[in-house]
């Protein structure tokens, strides 16, 4: 634990750790969790404490994944839950974008829809879930629908505020050196508001991975949400635990291609260095 | 509470030994500072001066126990320090009030972890507060006062805890120039009526020669100690007095050596 | 004034689209409810005595999840922010769980701790601690070295300097953390309490699909929208209270 001395040199997060030692601790921790994981559902089957089926052990849960992988059955529910994510974040993005842009910019758009918003933001969006099933039946269209508007607020809010908070010194600069209308709002509004938009996006991604899961457990007859759920049916704990740790990796391949997009756009942002 | 040590008035209160200080891992380290001895007397204020990342503040914050010396040591009082210490104030250059409390509660912060009682609290925030001219802002946070006020807050707030030393890392930095000779005129009144031993940082020759009694010349990175003028000036000093002009150009020669070895 | 007019425009336009479309036989009147017999269903609800049941339980359920999950997040926030091989281990076991959706977990904790109380307590605070835990540690991790070496130079020993200044120093970013945890326990509050839940707004809103009735679904759905609001706005009056040092600049 840190001393006063060690407080006062580096900060609350002490002494930086040599990199050997950083990289054993991380590896560490990793095998550690997996090996008391292993131990409790050893454990478990040894002492007999309870139903073994209820804690699979890590090499299972694995193997699980791995039999569903080579005959063919997880691919179809992975694609079934990447399309409805990608279909329904699409077209939350563009309406996000659609009206957050316009309404960042004009004052006018802004004081129309912000009303809507401040009434609806608010309510949890899986309390609307059983409305989209009741208006638009229980199928695809109401599941890629809910996406759409889960994460459309969050996508929304952050661009109004890019668009709206965007430094007024760089338009004063832009208009006294003759930028106007749409030439300034393409070229300074714009670039000046991507970075806290690609936040929103990056909020969007993870909240559309979230939402997804519980509309396949509502009736659906294929998706990893829908794989979690018929696990839970027939106490198939390795095929639920399995199905979360894949969404878990397709959420974070979706943060990674926004990152990589970041990446991209906003080179300027980070010092040549780096 | 007075925390007069061994040392006494008279003798060295400050006695810095062969200090050496290289940052960096192992393996490639640079070094900042090498091979630095002084000795600061009671009731003097001694100036660091030199080019920027001569390791002056580096140095100082050796003598405020932040960061421990490569090679070397540090004897306050003639005892070896070992980390940060209440018998030795600091006045920052970004001010490190705590924005939470108010200008009183910051100048009371050191009373209070020493557990002088409240009423004697009360009466040492009023006079330091009086002192540099806050009394009417005591009730204020930091984020409502210019940087001028805020510095003036620290330094009450150093001064309060009755260190027999302080060390003060380029103070007026960050403050506009007029600020800034008003603040020098300040601290020279206080040191007038305090007689306090002071180890005050700068890169400023003109504030080095307004407040000094003894101005160390340091070379620039690593840092050592390339001169030492001791400043024969009446302790109100007219800055555009004959004397002080000529100290000002002669050590302005010295230190440009250094920054020309800089450019190089 | 502005946002008072915000919403008594929104609620015209809903009434106006309800009864004007139902008029004009342009909307199916079963999917979509008026103000009046959403305000109707509230009414029924709360004379019978339920609806001040429902709300009890997921309140109940909410409090306790989240004040678990909290206590958990401040104690180990503080430990990862003054001891870095703690940091380093939790960081990649971390990493690894965090990008799972917490819904994904839902079924697992029915499982485990069955269809009780238990399941959508700890379901609740598994979701909210991440959060508050990842911002709390950086938060501390954040406190300025400056402010720690001016209390060490006033004296201050090493428990001092945790409570009297990383703690004050860290307190916004705690408190956004907490705010953040707690609008996550009123989402995930609803997925919990529908699956398997005999009680609670979540439960309320499911029923209105079993029993195609959105007017409940629509009030319940607002209420929980007001609830999350009530809390949002209590806390952040407290924050304006407690950081009040920030705001006055």
């Amino acid at each position: 634990m840190s001393t006063v001395t060690d407080l006062v040199q580096w900060g609350l997060r002490g002494a930086p750790l040599p990199r050997r030692r950083a990289l054993a601790l991380r590896l560490g921790a990793v095998l550690a969790f997996l090996g008391l994981w292993s131990l409790a559902s050893g454990l478990v089957v040894l002492l007999g404490l309870f139903n073994p089926i209820f804690l699979a052990g890590p090499w299972r849960v694995l193997g699980k994944v791995a039999a569903l992988a080579v005959n063919g059955q997880l691919w179809g529910h992975v694609a079934a839950t990447l399309e409805r994510v990608a279909v329904g974040f699409a077209t939350g993005a563009a309406l996000a974008l659609g009206l957050g842009l316009p309404a960042g910019h004009f004052r006018l758009v802004r004081n129309l829809l912000e009303p809507i918003v401040e009434i609806l933001r608010p309510v949890p969006p899986l309390a609307m879930l059983p409305l989209f099933i009741v208006w638009v039946g229980i199928g695809e269209t109401s599941k890629i629908a809910f996406i759409t508007y889960a994460t459309f607020f969050p996508m929304f809010l952050t661009t109004v505020h890019a668009v709206q908070h965007v430094d007024p010194l760089l338009l004063r600069a832009a208009t006294s050196l003759g930028a106007r209308r749409a030439r300034l709002f393409f070229r300074v509004v714009l670039p000046a508001a991507l970075p806290e938009i690609l936040i929103g996006i990056r909020l969007g991604v993870a909240l559309s991975f979230f939402v997804i899961v519980i509309s396949e457990f509502i009736g659906a007859e294929e998706g990893l949400g829908y794989l979690i759920n018929d696990g839970r049916n027939f106490f198939l704990v390795e095929q639920m635990l399995g199905a979360a740790i894949v969404l878990g990796f397709l959420g974070y391949g979706g943060n990674g291609l926004v990152v990589l997009l970041e990446r991209r756009w906003l080179r300027w942002e980070r010092p040549p260095t780096s | 509470m007075t925390m007069a040590g061994p040392g006494g008035a008279g003798g060295a209160r400050v006695q810095i030994e062969g200090v050496h200080k290289a940052f960096g891992l192992d393996g490639r380290s640079t070094p900042a500072l090498i091979d630095v001895s002084l000795e600061v007397q009671a009731a003097e204020l001694l100036c660091l001066l030199g080019p920027s990342g001569c390791g002056k503040s580096t140095l100082l914050n050796i003598v405020a126990g932040f960061i421990p010396p490569t090679r070397g040591r540090v004897r306050v009082d003639g005892a070896p320090i070992a980390g940060p210490g209440p018998e030795r104030g600091v006045v920052f250059q970004e001010y490190a009030l705590f924005p939470w409390l108010t200008v009183a509660q910051n100048v009371e912060f050191g009373p209070r972890l020493m557990g002088v009682p409240a009423a004697r609290r009360r009466e040492v925030v009023a006079r330091y507060l009086d002192m540099v001219g806050l009394s009417e802002h005591a009730t204020k946070f930091p984020v409502q006062l210019s940087g001028g006020m805020k510095q003036r807050v620290a330094i009450a707030r150093a001064l309060a805890n009755n260190p027999s030393i302080v060390l003060m890392d380029e103070p007026f930095g960050a403050l506009d120039a007029q600020t800034r000779e008003v603040m020098q005129e300040e601290l020279s009144r206080i040191q007038r009526v305090e007689h306090k031993t002071i180890v005050f940082v700068t890169h400023s020759i003109r504030e080095a020669v307004y407040l000094a009694d003894r101005i160390v010349v340091m070379t620039s990175s690593p840092g050592r100690v390339k001169d030492v003028f001791t400043i024969k000036l009446p302790e109100a000093r007219d800055r555009f007095a004959a004397e002080f002009t000529r100290y000002e150009s002669e050590i302005t020669r010295v230190v440009k050596e250094e920054v020309a070895k800089v450019r190089e | 004034m502005i946002r008072a007019a915000a919403l008594a425009g929104a609620l015209t336009a809903w009434a106006l689209v309800a009864y004007g479309g139902r008029a004009l036989g342009l909307v199916n009147p079963v999917l979509m409810p008026t103000p009046g017999e959403v305000v109707e269903v509230a009414g029924t609800l709360a004379r019978d005595g339920s609806l001040a049941q429902h709300l009890a339980v997921s309140s109940l359920r909410i409090a306790e999840g989240f004040g678990l999950a909290a206590a958990a997040a401040l104690g180990l926030g503080l430990l990862v922010a003054v001891y870095t091989p703690a940091r380093l281990m939790l960081e990649p076991v971390i990493e690894f769980v965090r990008p799972i959706p917490p819904l994904a977990f839902l079924p697992m904790f029915l499982v485990w701790f069955g269809l009780g109380e238990t399941s959508k307590v700890a379901f609740i605070a598994y979701t909210t601690f991440f959060p508050m835990f990842i911002g709390i540690a950086a938060g501390l991790g954040r406190v300025d070295v400056m402010l720690l070496r001016a209390a060490a130079s006033l004296g201050a020993s090493r428990r001092e300097l945790l409570r009297r200044v990383a703690l004050p120093a860290a307190l916004p970013s705690i408190v956004v953390a907490l705010r953040l945890g707690f609008g996550l326990a009123i989402f995930v509050i609803v997925g919990a309490e529908f699956m398997g839940a005999d009680a609670g707004l979540g439960n309320l809103i499911m029923e209105g699909r079993v029993f195609f009735n959105p007017a409940q679904i629509v009030m319940g759905a607002l209420l929980l929208g007001l609830l999350g609001s009530l809390v949002n706005g209590l806390l952040q009056a407290a924050e304006r209270r407690v950081l009040r040092w920030r705001a006055l600049g």
